[in-house]
């Protein structure tokens, strides 16, 4: 017997519908105790009491079992990619392989202090080093830094590269960041803490770099231009040929924001497409794991030429030993080596996937969007009616008619057991809807993702107060934001008042 | 078709028909035909498990795990079995950050945690969800605080601050165009007279120092938060997280911005990375504070939830006059170290900082009982201590990393600083003392 | 459609001045605290701060947004309104009653450069 089309029945419902809601600080009990060390054999040195604090910090004081008991009904009220669909526009949340977690952890890896001896850790430093090569193989690029610990750190790591090149060069009034109006929040931020200005560049109706806005925007004060291919729209800038070499003319650099490298797995490299310095994002593309909001992994690659301008501390190879070298005197962005572990994490990923399943990422991730995105125009407004890549935007419901929001529709479908789609980005459109289903999702999850879409407009029109006061299955209700803005209350301590 | 590409066959050919394409070739017509990635990449074939299993087998043979004897901003904490097992949940590792409250609330009840735990070891009354790291949060204080004073760009800097943390300060505020002046040192410890004397020659913005210092040592910041203020800069002072659970805290020295890094709070040192960085401040800068921040509301079922707030000034509604361009922070890192600081409670944290203490005053004591070892500085230290060699500091290291010892960090031609914690024995810093002082180069 | 009143000066970042001898009472207009949505929050300066035409004082927060205060004219802060402190969303429920702060002008050729009810009508509109 075959699947009905209509179906959330192979849908696990995600998570406990009930709200556990303690704090652990409400479990706790003077007296007891959760640990236990050996019994200690050295004296015991009193501090002066000057320098010592006059009050014991309130931490919680409960048995093993209720942390235990705790955290668990708290993972319970949680929703991750394990237990299902999650299609995140601009956000990646593709499958995150067990074997990563197994690689991660390994004593051999997670004991070792960053400044002992280079000789003690060739090993890691292998890994590090390798990992380092594949992105550059990926990419087009010709070095990499793994140093900065997220996609937007990485953008701001970039910026200081393209910033550092021109001061180099004399070019100190360079300080311009070109950025298409559709960008990502991170992109004019990262400009800001660099010291940089940002200037929009419009989109065209088709949803790309509007190049004739560009040529007017080009000057010797231009630092750089930044781009993500494909745009948060889900298009492919097709005229990135004539961008790079408008940009490049006048003097600047082309950045490329790797938020979106997934559908580019096996199609064509940002390196190849003129870009000069870029980020990745390992908790997107490399299939690390979210994390609820972290660790992530934001990688900076430069081609050749640029390698000088990388973050200190770097590795290297002699062709026998890998050493990890320190300059005082350049630019820093952490302490040490980046989010060690996490890199392990996406370089076991790149290691089970190889050459032959890397270049099917693009090709699976974008034969999803485009699936779905045809399976759900006729009743959701889609702006954009062309090719899409791994992601595509609606505009909310097609029928406008029922008062029904993209913010409804994403409640709503809380309580068919999905993560909504990222809402209310890109700023362009009002309602808009972005999904990214990953490369990860089977058809069935496809299908039965479009029929809870469907069922969702269907009950727009026939029954909108549902929609409306979603989501009804879920722990908690819609928050009251305006509370929680107004009088913040932001620490157990004040909460207890 | 592989286990991480469901995609059969059949599966594509239904699909290529419903988007109307022949081939998945024909997907991408808009990407130039010169730019098409021609062949495979320069990387090996796929392995399968069994084989990742043996190349992490052969990595591992080439790495030391060492009994470890240095600090410098990681310490090997002991780690309750606890941790990695709730930390490890897939509904924790695997979700998103929680912007959609209704199915988050198990990431934002443990956020909240670690910010009610963070203000009250720092003794401050607003933490943010976290940053990175030490470093970068350190860095971010420098940037608030040149934002908070209006025409005041100077931040001065101490050079009793580490090393690392210092350059990466530097690097922020050399291109965001903040001025950083350095605090000189005397005797290991800041030098409080010039301080005073570059307050007085205004346009300071803020003041960072950190505590314990770069050499292990305790400083005294009795004036500074009268001398700060009364310019009218903003004090941030930098601290591992654990230190705190014994030392008077930033509240109590009257700062306004308390940063710093948590692995201390039973983080792996894992060569570098994840660790996660705090940032708590005074009330009257809540809405100065970069990064996340999860406060309580109520829903309209009338139960106490959580929920990301003030996030009118983050990166994703502010953009360019967002006070940070912070997205993605250490979460997973941040319930690490809450649910450290849950299992082992008040009293557990307060004895592990208090063995450390221990431990290194009775490793210093016997270092010095022998000729070869002095004490760098006068001056008090908590867990960590710089001490002067007469002979070859990296010979040194490199006999004791033979015998699976990390004795420290050479911090100059004749000093190596020295760090212990409450999981080092009695018999492991014996034994470090014999082979130490019976060594000859 | 936002309520615009006569007899007040606008600027184009959707403030409004209401003058009185050599003093304005600054606040935001009703376009604007629609698009902003429940007020939140009110970042104001301080009595005796010294304002600049075009340059920003303050900010007003809500749960969607931020939206800096810039000023409409040059001057010294002689009041501010405490009310907003308490209760910001006093902003949403009559924008032009609440004002946010009392400057003492330097420069009334300055307000040659705001617009009249009419124009600013029609500023709305693009």
């Amino acid at each position: 017997m075959k699947e009905k089309k209509n179906s959330h029945h192979n849908q696990t419902h995600p998570m406990n519908n009930r709200l556990y809601g303690k704090l652990i600080f409400e479990l706790s009990h003077p007296g007891r105790r959760g640990y236990s060390l050996p019994k200690s054999e050295l004296p015991r040195h009193e501090l002066p009491q000057a320098v010592l604090r006059s009050e014991e910090a309130a931490l919680p004081e409960c048995d093993e079992l209720t942390v235990v008991r705790h955290y668990t009904n708290h993972s319970a009220n949680n929703f991750g990619v394990n237990n299902g669909f999650y299609p995140l526009g601009s956000c990646t949340m593709k499958y995150n392989p067990a074997i990563d977690e197994e690689t991660a952890s390994l004593p051999a890896l997670t004991a070792l202090h960053p400044l002992q001896p280079e000789d003690t850790c060739q090993g890691a430093l292998e890994a590090y080093y390798r990992m380092q090569q594949a992105l550059c193989a990926i990419t087009g690029m010709g070095a990499f830094t793994l140093n900065p610990f997220a996609g937007a750190h990485g953008e701001l790591t970039g910026l200081m590269v393209i910033r550092s090149y021109h001061m180099e060069r004399g070019d100190k009034q360079r300080v311009k960041v070109i950025v298409p109006d559709s960008a990502h929040g991170t992109n004019p931020a990262s400009a800001a803490v660099c010291g940089m200005e940002v200037v929009e560049v419009k989109s065209r109706e088709d949803g790309c770099v509007d190049v004739d806005h560009l040529r007017t925007l080009l000057d010797d004060g231009v630092a750089a231009m930044m781009m993500t291919n494909p745009n948060t729209l889900g298009l492919f800038e097709h005229d990135i040929p004539e961008i790079a070499r408008l940009v490049h003319d006048c003097g600047g650099l082309m950045y490329y924001d790797g938020a979106n490298l997934n559908p580019l797995l096996g199609v064509c490299r940002p390196g190849d497409m003129g870009f000069d310095v870029m980020h990745v994002n390992l908790h997107k593309t490399f299939a690390t794991p979210h994390g609820g909001g972290g660790p992530g992994s934001g990688p900076v690659g430069v081609r050749k030429g640029l390698e000088h301008l990388l973050p200190s501390p770097r590795v290297s190879y002699d062709g026998e030993r890998y050493h990890i070298e320190r300059d005082e005197k350049a630019s820093s962005v952490g302490a040490f080596l980046g989010n060690f572990t996490v890199i392990i994490k996406a370089w076991t990923w790149l290691l089970s996937m190889g050459r032959e399943h890397l270049r099917m990422v693009g090709p699976l991730a974008t034969l999803n969007a485009n699936y779905v995105k045809e399976s759900l125009k006729d009743v959701y407004r889609l702006p954009i009616d062309t090719p899409c890549m791994h992601e595509f935007v609606f505009d909310g419901l097609r029928d406008k008619s029922t008062g029904i929001t993209t913010m409804d529709v994403a409640k709503r479908l809380l309580d068919h057991g999905y993560h909504a789609p990222t809402i209310y980005f890109p700023l362009l459109f009002h309602e808009s809807l972005m999904v990214e289903p990953t490369e990860s999702e089977s058809l069935d999850t496809l299908d039965a993702f479009i029929s809870v879409m469907r069922r969702i407009a269907e009950e727009a029109a026939t029954d909108p107060e549902v929609v409306k006061s979603a989501p009804h299955s879920t722990p908690i209700g819609r928050v009251d934001d305006v509370l929680a803005a107004k009088n913040p209350v932001l620490t157990y301590k004040r909460l207890a008042q | 078709m592989y286990k991480y590409l469901p995609h059969t066959p059949e599966d594509i050919e239904l699909m290529l028909r419903k988007v109307g394409a022949a081939t998945l070739d024909d997907l991408f017509t808009q990407v130039p035909k010169e730019l098409r990635l021609q062949g495979d990449y320069d990387l090996p074939p796929a392995q399968s498990e069994m084989e990742i299993r043996q190349t992490f087998e052969r990595l591992c043979a080439r790495n030391k795990p060492l009994t470890v004897f240095a600090g410098a901003g990681v310490y090997d904490h002991y780690i309750p079995a606890v941790v990695p097992s709730i930390v490890g949940r897939s509904e924790f590792l695997t979700s998103y950050t929680p912007y959609q409250a209704e199915v988050s609330q198990g990431t934002l009840h443990y956020i909240f945690e670690f910010q009610s735990m963070m203000t009250e070891l720092t003794g401050m009354d607003v933490s943010n969800a976290s940053m990175y790291d030490g470093a970068t949060a350190t860095a971010e204080a420098m940037l608030m605080a040149a934002h908070h004073v209006k025409k005041a760009r100077r931040v001065l800097l101490s050079e009793t601050v580490d090393e690392k943390v210092a350059q990466v300060v530097r690097t922020y505020a050399h291109f965001h165009g903040v001025e950083l002046t350095m605090v000189p040192e005397t005797n290991g410890v800041t030098d409080s007279e010039t301080l005073r004397q570059q307050l007085a020659e205004g346009g300071v913005a803020g003041v960072v120092v950190q505590q314990p210092n770069r050499h292990g040592l305790i400083e005294d910041f009795t004036g500074y938060a009268e001398a700060i203020h009364g310019v009218k800069a903003l004090f941030i002072i930098n601290s591992p997280a654990l230190d705190l659970a014994l030392l008077r805290t930033p509240g109590e020295w009257g700062a306004d911005i308390a940063v710093g890094d948590c692995q201390s709070l039973g983080l792996p040192m894992s060569f570098g990375g994840p660790y996660v960085g705090y940032m708590c401040c005074r009330e009257s800068l809540m809405r100065k504070l970069p990064g996340r921040i999860v406060g309580m509301s109520a829903d309209n079922r009338g139960q106490r939830v959580f929920v990301l707030t003030l996030q009118a000034r983050e990166q994703h509604i502010r953009r360019q006059k967002a006070t940070s361009n912070i997205c993605s922070n250490q979460s997973l890192m941040a319930l690490w170290a809450t649910v450290w600081c849950a299992t082992m409670g008040k009293e557990g944290v307060r004895e592990a900082a208090t063995r450390s203490c221990d431990g290194a005053h009775y490793l210093a004591q016997q270092l010095t009982a022998n000729g070869h070892f002095r004490m760098t500085y006068p001056g008090e230290f908590l867990n960590e201590f710089c001490v002067d060699y007469d002979g070859d500091v990296e010979a040194l290291l490199g006999h004791l990393a033979a015998q699976g010892i990390l004795g420290g960090v050479k911090t100059d031609e004749h000093t190596l600083m020295v760090a212990v914690t409450e999981k080092r024995t009695k018999e492991e810093i014996d034994r470090l003392v014999e082979l130490a002082t019976g060594f000859q180069a | 459609m936002a309520k615009v009143l006569e007899g007040l000066y606008y600027s184009e970042s959707h403030e409004y001045l209401r003058l009185e001898g050599d003093y304005g009472y600054i606040g935001i207009t009703d376009y604007a605290q629609n698009a902003l949505g429940t007020v939140v929050y009110v970042d104001m300066p301080e009595v005796d701060d010294e304002l600049e035409a075009g340059e920003e004082f303050g900010a007003v927060e809500s749960v969607k947004a931020a939206s800096d205060l810039i000023s409409p004219v040059s001057g010294t802060v002689v009041e501010v309104n405490e009310a907003l402190s308490d209760n910001p969303e006093l902003l949403n429920a009559d924008a032009f009653a609440n004002w946010i702060v009392k400057v003492e002008l330097s420069d009334k050729g300055e307000l040659d450069d705001l617009m009249d009810a009419e124009a600013y009508e029609e500023h709305c509109k693009e």
